[in-house]
């Protein structure tokens, strides 16, 4: 079937600002929106950019928004999106470069911030940090966070207030601080409790809808700020 | 981008809840202003009274009904998500059931409030 295809394209050393331009483009109901766009690229223009890397959902380069609303482009069918009309733009509320890759180092400074390591104590022990079954579900789902960024521009509070750490970074604080094995809950809580933390959320849900992972983001965020209300309790 | 993008029950239940409160707050204005004249200017004060019971103003009280109702329900939603973060997995239907209650509540008090206009 034919399916057309709009892109939201900006070459910003020619063009004047963002413009949607159509590809009338044949598709399967099982391809990937991925797949359209490589087609796109590798038939009909070349200079088409986008970031994608295992094409599997797995390194989270090619979130886009898709069709009004974030998803990897690796993952989602044209049959889940039940039309043939498709529009692809970049992740909203990051600059554009070109095209549809965005500008993450800012969302990756965020990431940083937050101490996203294990942080502990004393010497290593001789043997493996041990941990219980519960204590590892504990923070299961946090793992998961492929640091797409799907999470973090979807959220209202973010467009409205770039300098807000953002649901992504949130979410890899709590892999971190709710690991029975980490001593560096304090200084992210710490983090976190600033005024660009964990009070910009407005529990919207656009981050637990948009993650490709399936984390339940805004619990995520919730349980930090309950953890962060509990220490200065 | 807020136009844009599409979101689901959380961002309506939001979008909803920053309007009525924003709707709230214009209200609290207006209150301020014409409680400040019932002594300032009585007789001013006695016509603001008529134009909040003219057919007009009821519109409005029950359309400002509703943003307190829906405002104090969506409120206690968060609280309840707050307080309880397992809850977050069942948004959606405290948001349905939020407007069930709004409903039940708000149907009867719009009824009362509207009456009037309809009465011969």
């Amino acid at each position: 079937m034919q399916v057309d295809l709009r892109i939201l394209r900006y070459d910003p050393e020619r063009d004047a600002g963002p413009h949607w331009v159509s590809y009338s483009v044949e598709a399967e109901p099982i391809d990937r929106v991925l797949d359209l766009l490589h087609r796109v690229k590798y038939k009909v223009d070349g200079s088409l950019t986008f970031r994608r890397s295992c094409g599997h959902g797995v390194c989270g380069s090619d979130a886009m928004l898709i069709n009004g609303r974030n998803r990897l482009a690796c993952k989602i069918r044209v049959e889940q999106l039940g039309r043939r009309r498709i529009s692809v733009a970049p992740l909203p509320g990051l600059p554009v470069i070109k095209d549809l890759v965005v500008d993450m180092d800012g969302f990756f400074a965020k990431y940083r911030s937050v101490q996203p390591f294990l942080i502990t104590a004393g010497p290593p022990p001789t043997r493996e940090r041990r941990q219980s079954p519960e204590e590892r579900a504990r923070y299961d789902d946090t793992t998961k966070c492929i640091l797409c960024a799907a999470c973090t521009s979807s959220c209202p509070s973010f467009w409205a207030q770039p300098d807000y750490v953002g649901p992504a970074a949130i979410v890899q604080a709590h892999r971190f601080i709710f690991d029975s094995r980490d001593e560096g809950a304090d200084e992210r809580l710490e983090i976190l409790a600033d005024q660009d933390g964990v009070w910009r959320c407005r529990t919207i849900f656009n981050c637990t809808d948009a993650c490709p992972r399936g984390i339940e983001v805004t619990r995520a965020i919730l349980e930090v700020s309950a953890a962060i209300v509990e220490r200065q309790a | 981008m807020l136009i844009r993008y599409r979101g689901q029950e959380g961002m309506l239940a939001w979008a909803f809840h920053r309007i009525s409160g924003v709707a709230i707050w214009v209200f609290v204005i207006f209150h301020i202003v014409d409680i400040f004249l019932s002594g300032a200017n009585p007789s001013a004060y006695d016509t603001v009274l008529q134009i909040y019971a003219s057919p007009i103003g009821r519109i409005g009280e029950t359309l400002l009904g509703a943003a307190l109702l829906y405002h104090a329900l969506n409120g206690l939603r968060i609280i309840v998500m707050d307080f309880w973060p397992v809850f977050t997995r069942y948004h959606r239907q405290l948001w349905y059931l939020n407007w069930a209650l709004f409903m039940i509540v708000g149907l009867p008090v719009a009824f009362v409030i509207l009456k009037p206009i309809f009465a011969v």
